[in-house]
């Protein structure tokens, strides 16, 4: 099968995909009294220790810094939980792998799916903190969070099919993968603003720029926190520059970064797991 | 009509790690020379199965019959060869696989009719019927953890026969379940046929194959043994068994069920000894060595006699495999004369019809003195034949039967009210 075949299969059985989505929810809340609450206390939790940090402790000068934080950090972690249950999602699901058939890519889409809808709820926490202090945001950038959220499903998606196959045969690759993601987180501008490292030359900032992932936060900060320097920063000094001067189809150009990147991942996973998918069933 | 299911040559190697390394870190460690034995679970197995019509699968345990239904479900993949299905395949292969214990039954049915290709909204058209057969109506909201397996099963049953598949896939599964419910599977399972869907079901119960297949595949050590007719094909998939088990056990004392015959029993004194067994039938000048239901037997017996004997009586018994005993008779309980015997000498039972169906039966033979005091010779198990039944019917003996019909003669005592 190709990986146009493959990729047809799963829109096919996209119903599916749905169901396990749903029913994963379903379970991992079942017993729980505080139910989808508990899915807004990690962000919380996060804004109060870096707000204590950063803002508090090293006095970073980034204004309001909550919205800061927060639009990159929900990037940020529907990218980082949605890679590692997707990652796990085969061999979490053996039973069904080793007595039904059906497209096994749908298992890590399934992780990532779920991941997505706790994505929405914890945006839910954002737009409370924006309408609380009437925030401006960028209007004129909104249109683009859509198109960052698309390239972000595909770049998590396509490393999560990847590694869910790759787990199956080397089942360390999910402890590999929270060091991995603990590394990743800094190397991308969700504290730290983007034009800190940016405006640096030589060939480790270039480096740096391939992120995949940091063009979608980029685009979040641009279009949600909107505001591009900080003019008066704390204790005096010159304005200190937050995010990149670019125009509007500067931003949609890194983006494109992202897709290329995520398309490319997609291919090679499909091709991957497709040929390992025969072993599954004998692996797990 | 194109067959459903195409079985092109298909062999499934398994890979027998002594150690399953499955670290990144063992397996660097090990690359390249992690022992295993290869392990044909099938080979070149290569068979159709028409649209519309039932296929056995038999064979004894580890025969590599789950995996053939395995490939063929597409869970897993054949090392080498292809396997074309046509149409949706609904695979039965372990009670409820699929269903997750946190779920209610409601939820696991959705889900379970989805993994099949079954949309929500035709699901939900078709739940009211799975429900009913599944006989779950009360539980249907209770989480699955809490069912028992009995429920398990018929829930996994119930989802299977109704979503309407092209093609299923059964594997042992009929054999579970409570009788009531097994007839209704099996009653299910010939509403399917006679829709004119494709069912392909794995087992060890050669009745069962003979009740509801059309034809049946016998395997044997990853190998296909015979594609034929079911009647046929239980009587090789009963010779693959005692095969299976010579090899295992070189001595055959020790596969001895037949306790009930008196272990201490003399050899006999040898004073008349049976010198050879013949069994005849009509079969043996067609070239098969089994005979049909109802079909005459000769066995003949020669035997010698060391010095001139008088008192003596010819004794037969018949065993079937389990010990059974089900027939046995001698010279002297039919009051028959027999004649002296004074050197070599050859009697015969002669058996007009052998009213049994299939299986293979045992010969037990005595040469006694006719108060049965002393034992000249006894042959226990000397000799075997088999029967092999082409029909449907299905049990150990035929009866001789015919049907009629007609008006009511014999009274209406088991409706309810009109008996005593």
């Amino acid at each position: 099968m190709t990986a146009r075949e493959r990729l047809s299969r799963i829109v096919v059985r996209r119903e599916l995909l749905v169901g396990m989505v749903r029913n994963e929810l379903k379970i991992k809340y079942k017993n729980s009294v505080l139910g989808f609450a508990w899915s807004l206390l990690n962000p919380l939790l996060y804004l109060v220790v870096f707000y204590v940090a950063f803002t508090i402790i090293l006095g970073s000068s980034i204004p309001s810094f909550p919205i800061w934080l927060l639009s990159g950090l929900l990037v940020w972690n529907l990218f980082s939980t949605g890679l590692g249950a997707a990652t796990g999602s085969v061999v979490a699901n053996s039973g069904l792998v080793k007595k039904v058939s059906f497209p096994r890519e749908i298992l890590p889409l399934a992780s990532v799916g779920s991941m997505l809808v706790h994505f929405f709820l914890q945006s839910l926490v954002l737009f409370t903190v924006l309408a609380a202090v009437r925030w401006h945001v960028a209007w004129a950038y909104i249109p683009l969070i859509p198109l960052a959220l698309v390239a972000l499903l595909l770049v998590t998606s396509a490393l999560g099919i990847l590694l869910s196959a790759v787990n199956v045969y080397l089942r360390d690759t999910s402890h590999f993968l929270e060091l991995a993601l603990l590394a990743w987180f800094w190397i991308t501008p969700v504290v730290y603003p983007f034009q800190l490292v940016g405006i640096r030359g030589g060939w480790s900032t270039k480096l740096w720029l391939t992120n995949p992932v940091t063009p979608i936060v980029v685009v979040f900060q641009r279009a949600i926190y909107a505001k591009l320097t900080n003019p008066h920063p704390k204790g005096g000094g010159p304005p200190i520059q937050l995010l990149p001067h670019w125009p509007y189809w500067g931003f949609l150009a890194y983006l494109g970064w992202s897709f290329a990147f995520g398309l490319v991942v997609l291919t090679l996973a499909v091709r991957v797991f497709g040929r390992s998918e025969a072993n599954f069933a004998e692996e797990l | 009509m194109a067959a459903a299911i195409e079985v092109r040559s298909v062999s499934k190697q398994f890979k027998l790690y002594h150690e399953h390394y499955t670290s990144l870190k063992e397996r660097v460690v090990h690359y390249g020379r992690i022992p295993y034995e290869p392990f044909m679970a099938l080979t070149e197995i290569d068979f159709d199965v028409e649209a519309g019509s039932t296929v056995g699968i038999l064979g004894h345990n580890g025969c590599g019959k789950s995996t053939l239904l395995k490939c063929i479900a597409g869970i897993l993949q054949p090392t080498r060869g292809e396997i074309v299905t046509r149409g949706r395949v609904a695979a039965l292969l372990e009670l409820g696989a699929g269903f997750n214990h946190e779920l209610t039954g409601r939820e696991n049915v959705f889900m379970n009719a989805s993994i099949l290709g079954l949309s929500k909204k035709d699901t939900a058209l078709i739940f009211d019927e799975i429900v009913a057969f599944s006989e779950l109506d009360k539980f249907i909201d209770m989480q699955v953890r809490h069912y028992s397996s009995g429920m398990y099963v018929r829930l996994g049953f119930a989802v299977a026969v109704n979503v309407e598949p092209d093609i299923l896939l059964v594997d042992e599964v009929l054999a579970v379940g409570d009788e009531a419910f097994q007839r209704k599977c099996i009653e299910r399972v010939k509403k399917f046929q006679q829709e004119g869907r494709t069912i392909l079901f794995v087992t060890h119960a050669a009745d069962l194959v003979r009740r509801i297949c059309d034809r049946a595949v016998v395997l044997d050590h990853g190998k296909m043994v015979i594609d034929a007719k079911p009647g046929e094909a239980v009587r090789v998939f009963r010779e693959s068994l005692h095969g299976g088990e010579l090899n295992e056990s070189d001595e055959p004392e020790e596969e001895a069920p037949l306790a009930e015959v008196e272990a201490s029993r003399p050899e006999g004194t040898h004073r008349v000894r049976i010198t050879n067994v013949a069994i005849d039938h009509p079969g043996l000048r067609l070239n098969r060595n089994w005979l049909l239901p109802d079909e005459a037997m000769t066995i003949r017996v020669a035997y010698h006699a060391s010095e001139r004997t008088d008192d003596l009586l010819f004794g037969i018994a018949f065993h079937d495999e389990n010990g059974n005993h089900l027939f046995g008779t001698n010279t002297a309980v039919l009051g028959l004369d027999v004649p002296p015997a004074d050197g070599d000498g050859e009697m015969s039972f002669e058996f007009h019809r052998v009213p049994l169906l299939d299986g293979t039966y045992l010969v037990t033979l005595a040469i006694q003195s006719s108060d049965e005091g002393t034992v000249y010779d006894w042959r226990e198990q000397q000799a075997s034949f088999e029967v092999m039944n082409p029909t449907r019917t299905s049990g150990l003996v035929s009866f001789p039967i015919d049907v009629h019909f007609g008006r009511p003669s014999i009274g209406m005592d088991l409706v309810e009210g009109t008996g005593a």
